[in-house]
């Protein structure tokens, strides 16, 4: 009993530690007075001024376009890559793995600098161009890892049946190999996407002034100490995603009833 | 289907945006502005001393921090039914996908010199305290935007161990000390290690947390890099020096837990 109490305060405790600053922006957001601290009435003037500020307004597009473009490109070249990977031989596989590991390993701050460098040496112009370079770079490492396990998890002899059917090596491609990693490479596309649309520090190396994302204008926001539309846009951006994780979960839960009423059809029928 | 051609862009993608950079890196950490070759550089970076320990003991205590909070808990939603496990790691990763930059500024409220922990403070008739700008705040900041990253692969290990070897030694008269020391622990070990890097590497080159919470005097090894690159003081020569010290912390601590977790088979493990 005791045990069962002490369990249930200590999960309390971390959920009310991950959860309080949230909740406190949200509050805040709702504030007619310019500081934090203290609560002196209701107002929606923070969204109004969100949604009408040009530069947050500006970087969120940004962030869409370079999200979306990049995410698209590394999807399809981490595709590629990995089914060129895993016809590589054992030595090959793992050195080529080596390197994509190093971009997952390395600090961000590192891969930052480090294509700063390179995009000053090539005399690229920051802007969207540089950014969306770096994004596809951080982001084939995780389509890799997604698609590399459900190739490996194939069956090479339906490929072969196809074929022995009479079916073109691209056509037996296209309709037996890439169904077969399909959800990997969503899993991966998805992954890339999110990571994307949050990243900061990569981004706030290779943007330059007229590119900027979402983060990066977040970011000289709260260097300018009160600011209380930070506290509507992290509102803003909790709802959307809250709502978004329970739309998936409830698709979840459906599958798994149909399943389930799937598998008694069947025990009935049999 | 046996084609090595779709590879070929990835290589030579990998080859100029990961190789050629970190190249470019170790390349300007040993040369001067003129281009020539030096080692001036590094001894500038021990100059900076105090900061890379103090980066190094502020991102172990945070990863400590993390562990002893994320262990149990991990635990307690591993031993759940599918659905409360589900539920819990939704409300586990909820917060990871605001950004982290908000959730940073989130904790500049509570703990202002007037923020809500003060406050609450001189409402019960306490003195307050100066918690804005100091190493705890730091702290606390690195341990609240990593714990996700503890708790993840923690669980996803211990969601592995199956439920019938905790009753077979039972059976057998383990005690719950023996459970924990003879199965539980030794087989989260490889969850403990990702962990571990994951949250240690994150901490230790972080430069927006210390700048938000720590003021000027709380400096870490990412604020020193990102003052070389972007700052004041332009110096991409000595900040690919600082990078490097930072690239060789990074591996340190990651060869140090690659000896805990003897199991290379590492892929989809950030899933």
């Amino acid at each position: 009993m005791i045990k069962k109490i002490l369990s249930r305060t200590y999960i309390a405790f971390i959920f009310l530690f991950l959860y309080a600053p949230i909740a406190i922006l949200i509050f805040f957001s709702f504030n007619k007075a310019r500081g934090r601290g203290v609560f002196t009435g209701f107002t929606l003037e923070w969204y109004n001024r969100l949604f009408s500020n040009d530069l947050i307004l500006t970087s969120f597009l940004n962030t869409i376009i370079v999200a979306a473009v990049s995410s698209v490109l590394a999807t399809i070249i981490g595709t590629m890559a990995a089914i060129g990977i895993s016809s590589f031989n054992k030595k090959m596989k793992s050195a080529i793995m080596g390197v994509t590991y190093i971009s997952i390993i390395n600090p961000e701050i590192v891969t930052g600098v480090s294509l700063m460098l390179l995009f000053v040496i090539m005399k690229l112009k920051f802007g969207f161009t540089t950014l969306i370079l770096a994004h596809i770079t951080f982001n084939i490492p995780y389509v890799i890892l997604n698609v590399l396990p459900k190739l490996r998890q194939q069956d090479n002899s339906l490929y072969e049946a196809a074929l022995d059917l009479g079916c073109t090596p691209t056509l037996a491609f296209w309709k037996v190999v890439i169904p077969d990693i399909f959800p990997g490479i969503v899993a991966g596309f998805l992954m890339a996407l999110t990571y994307s649309l949050d990243d900061f520090v990569v981004s706030y190396f290779t943007s330059g002034i007229t590119s900027q994302t979402l983060p990066i204008t977040i970011y000289s926001m709260t260097r300018k100490r009160v600011s209380p539309e930070i506290n509507a846009i992290s509102t803003v951006i909790f709802t959307i995603v809250l709502i978004t994780l329970v739309i998936i979960n409830i698709k979840e839960i459906k599958k798994e009833k149909y399943l389930t009423q799937l598998k008694r059809k069947f025990n009935k029928n049999n | 289907m046996k084609t090595k051609i779709p590879a070929i862009p990835y290589l030579i993608w990998t080859l100029v945006f990961i190789l050629v950079p970190l190249i470019l890196v170790i390349y300007f950490a040993f040369t001067n502005q003129k281009g020539d070759f030096t080692i001036k550089n590094f001894a500038d970076v021990s100059t900076f001393a105090p900061v890379i320990m103090r980066s190094v003991m502020l991102a172990f205590v945070a990863t400590l921090v993390c562990l002893i909070l994320a262990y149990p808990l991990s635990y307690y939603i591993s031993r759940q039914n599918k659905t409360v496990q589900h539920a819990l790691i939704m409300l586990v990763m909820l917060p990871m996908w605001m950004n982290f930059l908000l959730r940073t500024y989130a904790w500049m409220t509570i703990l202002e010199q007037n923020g809500l922990i003060n406050k609450a403070l001189i409402f019960f008739g306490l003195s307050p305290v100066k918690l804005i700008n100091t190493q705890w705040a730091v702290l606390i900041g690195m341990i609240y935007n990593y714990l996700p990253f503890m708790i993840l692969p923690l669980y996803s290990v211990m969601t592995k161990i199956h439920k019938s070897l905790i009753e077979a030694s039972q059976d057998l008269g383990a005690n719950s000390f023996n459970i924990f020391t003879k199965i539980v622990f030794p087989l989260s070990l490889p969850g403990m290690a990702s962990g571990v890097t994951m949250v240690f590497v994150a901490a230790v080159s972080t430069f927006v947390i210390s700048r938000m919470l720590g003021g000027g005097a709380n400096i870490l090894i990412g604020d020193l890099i990102e003052m070389q690159f972007l700052g004041m003081s332009y110096n991409p020569n000595l900040g690919s020096a600082i990078s490097l010290v930072l690239i060789v912390i990074s591996l340190c601590a990651i060869m140090l837990m690659q000896q805990i977790d003897d199991d290379d088979d590492v892929e989809g493990m950030l899933l």
